[in-house]
């Protein structure tokens, strides 16, 4: 009898136990949902054709936001162009070529350093060095170059981390048909680790892409009537005139506000989304 | 040919080897920028006034204290929420969830820590910030506990993602040894499953408060921006400024090479120099936990 009355307890806690922990669950992902709906609604309103095609004017209060479309995307671009190479590079030289040294062990610290530190310090160093040390000046190129440090320790673990999920066999049978170790790595291993890599890519990528506080004194300008001509011209981005927009500029109209919260969301998720469908696809199709 | 294989070979090495070191070199680089330009702050502000309790730079007084409890009182509170919530969440997702539940949760999650910051903070100016001043009946809805709730959903995803790495990593046969023995799969959770993944969801923790620490833009446009010292627990429902904050709404307008420049480049490095504890502290966790899982092995 005790006994039994024990064990209904026990299933009795562990039913309520899990009624909270999917309760908790439930309580942190309905407001990522309910965020992405809300700016979906609030957001399509405004836009339009002219809206994504032309440029701020009266004071930023009507008109397009196209210079802060084109700025975040040559920013993406520019990011890419610095870290993608490199990152990878990094990622192939962890997983092909280092031993389990002390040098190895202490890169590994650093990348993890690099990851944790606050992306406003990045801006104060992209500032420091960028800017002023090498005088590039508030441009496309430092903000770019600021990102890219950032974005690499991203690229650097999801391009490890599938560099290494290729089996090891591959790696042999590959050598032993006489093939070299970069022959190896570029025909084999890069090939299998693609679709991984890219995700990382995609992800690193979408974070840069996203983020303000690194750009705010290294490359983005409060406004700018042309689009910028080289990179050595600030420019406009997207996540720092939603900023400009939402705090510094007073009787802003609503309704742009939640337009370019809307593009910039729209930017951003579709980055998410197509190295989501990257991921799966490539999971569904491994055959090792 | 032979030859040219060789050298192409022997420079792509190079290159690889150099790119696997940048790592450390822009860590380097990173921390000798701010030194250079956030040492000269000692010659320039004696450090009693640094340790003052007012920020007010116009009139040359750069007391860091009360950005630094800011930046303490907003964190935790975000902890506060994270933790719970992030470890929660991850408990559901490797423990309780079906599958088709996990496939669809965790890309949501990763949704999150893909939001830009000012997104979110953006919505915190115009949602989160009215609602609650009515609801709490504040004078302003820009305070810390503000920042808080939303820092608290933006380091979630960082908890629930290393938190889930390390439930997972806890080999099935532990979870069998227990339901054997006849424990429900609520007491294997919290007397085996947890436990043994401890210094995993320890790391989470860490790297949560670490990921809040660093968070500036949405900070910024929530706290309210008022550089108050913080003494009582009240504070969490007024005004407060961040030290993250602080650099980003004022490095825009001080002449390069001028004192306040130089102390907000001090301030990154505090700041830098905190991440880089919360990380090592973070990292050595783990390797902690590797060696003594490799002691039992062995």
């Amino acid at each position: 009898m005790m006994r039994r009355a024990f064990s209904i307890n026990r299933h009795l806690a562990q039913r309520l136990g899990f009624t909270f922990i999917t309760l908790m669950a439930i309580a942190t992902v309905l407001p990522i949902v309910a965020t992405v709906i809300y700016i979906l609604v609030k957001g399509l309103p405004a836009i339009s054709l002219e809206f994504l095609t032309g440029f701020p004017h009266d004071g930023m209060r009507a008109g397009g936001i196209l210079p802060a479309i084109i700025g975040t995307l040559y920013l993406t671009i520019g990011t890419a162009i610095f870290s993608v190479p490199l990152g990878i590079a990094a990622a192939i030289y962890l997983s092909e070529y280092a031993a389990d040294t002390p040098l190895t062990r202490t890169i590994r610290i650093a990348i993890i350093n690099l990851a944790g530190i606050p992306s406003v310090v990045y801006g104060l160093f992209g500032l420091g060095l960028f800017v002023l040390f090498l005088n590039f000046g508030t441009s496309i190129l430092a903000a770019s170059l600021t990102l890219s440090i950032m974005t690499l320790p991203v690229i650097i673990s999801t391009a490890e981390e599938s560099l290494r999920a290729v089996p090891q066999a591959f790696r042999t049978v590959s050598i032993s048909l006489g093939a070299t170790r970069w022959q190896t790595i570029r025909r084999i291993v890069l090939k299998e680790a693609l679709p991984g890599i890219l995700t990382g890519v995609i992800l690193g990528l979408e974070r840069a892409a996203g983020e303000t506080a690194p750009i705010l004194f290294t490359g983005a300008a409060f406004f700018l009537p042309r689009l910028p001509g080289s990179p050595f011209d600030a420019t406009m981005a997207l996540p720092y005139h939603l900023f400009v927009i939402s705090t510094q500029v007073p009787e802003m109209p609503i309704r742009i506000q939640y337009g370019t919260a809307l593009v910039l969301l729209v930017f951003v998720l579709t980055m998410n989304l197509i190295a989501t469908v990257i991921r799966s696809r490539a999971r569904a199709k491994r055959q090792w | 040919m032979e030859k040219s294989l060789n050298w192409y070979e022997f420079i792509i090495t190079r290159l690889i080897k150099a790119s696997g070191y940048s790592a450390i070199l822009f860590v380097a680089l990173i921390f000798f920028f701010l030194v250079r330009e956030g040492i000269p702050t000692f010659g320039e502000v004696e450090s009693t006034s640094l340790l003052n309790i007012r920020w007010y730079p116009i009139e040359d007084r750069f007391g860091i204290l009360p950005l630094i409890t800011g930046s303490i009182m907003v964190t935790f509170g975000a902890a506060l929420i994270a933790v719970p919530f992030g470890i929660g969440t991850a408990i559901y997702i490797s423990e309780i969830a079906p599958r088709w539940v996990r496939e669809i949760l965790k890309p949501l999650v990763e949704l999150l820590g893909g939001l830009p910051s000012v997104v979110l903070g953006f919505l915190g100016i115009l949602v989160l910030s009215p609602f609650l001043r009515v609801f709490l009946d504040l004078p302003t809805g820009l305070t810390a506990f503000t920042g808080s709730l939303l820092l608290g959903g933006i380091a979630v995803p960082t908890v629930v993602s290393v938190a889930e790495d390390a439930l997972d990593a806890v080999p099935r046969a532990y979870r069998e040894g227990a339901w054997a023995l006849g424990a429900t799969r609520w007491q294997t959770i919290w007397r085996v499953t947890l436990p043994a993944a401890r210094s995993g969801v320890l790391t989470a923790i860490m790297l949560g408060i670490g990921r809040a620490i660093g968070e500036t833009m949405a900070v910024m446009m929530v706290t309210g921006n008022a550089p108050v010292l913080a003494t009582q627990l009240g504070s969490l429902f007024s005004p407060v400024r961040t030290m993250t904050a602080t650099i980003a709404a004022e490095m825009g307008e001080v002449a390069s090479g001028s004192t306040h420049y130089h102390v907000l480049f001090f301030i990154g490095m505090v700041l830098f120099l905190i991440s880089l504890g919360v990380n090592i502290a973070a990292s050595s966790v783990v390797f902690r936990a590797k060696k003594r899982a490799e002691r039992i092995l062995s």
